[in-house]
């Protein structure tokens, strides 16, 4: 049986920031909504709601149904679908899954995250449980602290300074300040983020993408029919995932996201493109080291050379492989669950050529990429625009 | 981690104890019981030296809740003399003091308590390799 072409044919999503108002529900509702009137459906066949912490964070599990139900959408099939960082991305994927093979016309993506009803400390604890609970937690590591760990043997190996990596972050508050959805809009400079203070050596403040709440939502449905629904349909050209060894000390090279490198290879596979194809790069900036790694992990760069295309200015909107373009998990903010949704959100707007001023110049193919923990899991989607 | 899983895992964390695979002979930590190298079953038991060498580290400045008090602290991987990787943290040395490349022998140490009536949670750290 031959696979069906899938289209995104509705985007919505909330500000990413402190929603003291809102519950779970209400987020998600509310980019649910947005996602359908842009879409001008009438039926949704299956809800997928990519959440990474409900349970701990927000007290509520069966988020499916939950969401399904407050959502307008009762009875409807509805799954939460977690991956850690890429839950949301997973989601797409399994979303993508039911309308490519067949079995669905008509399916709502949902991320959604809310991390402010949990106190601080809880959120911060929370966020290790993506990593090996027995062999890295019980024993004083957190998610943070083993990013350090790959940071700094990756400046031991290759020789870089701290301000080497600064671009990054700088690049994604600058694009942020022109998405109105972005939790931070202010610019930063390399000599704040040189400065700011230490969270676990050598990974500081200025480093770290914000954890918050938020909600993004797009529809799918065939190709075929898409033209019915969106004048801009923005087709996945393909869809790709693989896993890695839970602890980063299992690794084979902690240096290396071999399920980065895995899922991004099938994805060009599959869309039939190369690197040098890709107009932007939505890539998982959790911290300016992940986005090193996985701009080397997708062909843009030679191992240990991924800071040098921040370093060189090369992932702004006008360099050869823009990154972040709408703030990245650094700015626009880190919704756990729900930023995989966000990422391809903001790729469907540039390949609409809707972006405003952070609009990438004849935007045709975009690479968008979600990490679960340290690279336990990677999900990779190449979306095609319209034109 | 749980009481149960604290019991569970006990000999690992107070005495490195991991397995060896009868197949291929690869070391294994922690164990898993498939080896990692030839996907064959592997629960021969093996304990470790806790000799090993410093890969990467960490100074810790903001941890999670049950480890907020012992801030700052280093954590390190450790590369065991006999081939896999653990990640602990280092004592009885300095931060400025320690050096990719260290040579370093396991200890077993209080990781955390839970609260000042709860359960004591041991494990294993490492030091500088004394002489």
């Amino acid at each position: 049986m031959r696979k069906r072409e899938v289209a995104i044919i509705g985007v919505g999503q909330t500000k990413v920031g402190e929603h003291w108002d809102k519950s779970i529900r209400q987020l998600a509702a509310e980019a649910i909504l947005s996602a359908i009137k842009d879409a001008k459906i009438e039926r949704v066949d299956i809800l997928y709601v990519g959440n990474a912490l409900s349970g701990e964070l927000a007290l509520q599990e069966h988020l499916g149904a939950a969401i399904a139900d407050f959502a307008g959408l009762r009875t409807v099939e509805a799954y939460k679908v977690e991956a850690a960082g890429a839950s949301g991305a997973a989601a797409l994927r399994l979303g993508y899954l039911a309308v490519a093979g067949g079995l669905a016309d008509f399916v709502l993506v949902c991320g959604v995250e809310k991390v402010t009803d949990a106190p601080t400390e809880r959120v911060n604890s929370a966020l290790s449980l993506g990593i090996d609970g027995e062999y890295e937690r019980e024993l004083g590591l957190s998610f943070i602290a083993l990013n350090a760990l790959i940071m700094r043997r990756y400046m031991h190996e290759y020789g870089y300074e701290l301000k080497d990596f600064a671009g990054f972050s700088v690049n994604s508050h600058k694009n942020a300040a022109h998405n109105p959805y972005a939790m931070f809009r202010n610019p930063i400079t390399e000599k704040a983020f040189v400065e700011a203070r230490m969270v676990v050596e050598p990974i500081n403040l200025l480093d770290s993408s914000p954890v918050a709440d938020g909600a993004a939502a797009v529809v799918l449905c065939p190709v075929d029919m898409a033209k019915d629904f969106q004048a801009k349909p923005v087709r996945i050209a393909s869809s790709a995932a693989a896993t890695d060894t839970l602890a980063l000390h299992d690794r084979k090279d902690p240096l290396f996201l071999e399920a980065a490198y895995l899922s991004a290879r099938r994805a060009y596979e599959v869309a039939g493109i190369k690197p040098e194809d890709v107009d932007l790069f939505e890539l998982y900036d959790s911290f300016a080291i992940m986005a090193a790694l996985s701009l080397e992990a997708a062909g843009f760069a030679e191992r240990g050379q991924g800071v040098k295309l921040a370093m060189e200015g090369q992932i702004s909107l006008d360099g050869r492989i823009p990154v972040s373009t709408m703030g990245g998990l650094k700015a626009r903010g880190n919704p756990l669950g729900a930023t995989g949704v966000y990422q391809v959100v903001e790729a469907v707007l540039q390949l609409r050529h809707e972006a405003g001023q952070n609009q990438v110049k004849d935007a045709h193919w975009a690479l968008v990429q979600s990490i679960g923990g340290v690279g336990g899991t990677v999900v990779t989607h190449v979306l095609e625009g319209p034109d | 981690m749980s009481l149960p899983a604290v019991w569970r895992t006990r000999k690992q964390r107070y005495s490195l104890v991991g397995e060896v695979c009868s197949k291929c002979g690869a070391k294994i930590f922690p164990p898993r019981d498939l080896c990692p190298e030839c996907s064959k079953p592997a629960q021969t038991p093996y304990s470790f030296s806790g000799r090993g060498v410093v890969y990467s580290f960490a100074v810790v400045y903001q941890a999670s809740e049950e480890f907020e008090e012992y801030v700052p602290y280093t954590v390190a991987m450790v590369k065991l003399e006999e081939g896999p990787m653990v990640t602990a943290q280092l004592t009885d040395v300095d931060p400025e003091e320690v050096r990719i490349g260290m040579p370093v022998e396991m200890v077993t140490r209080k990781l955390y308590e839970e609260g000042e009536r709860g359960v004591i949670h041991y494990g294993y750290k490492f030091r500088p390799c004394v002489g």
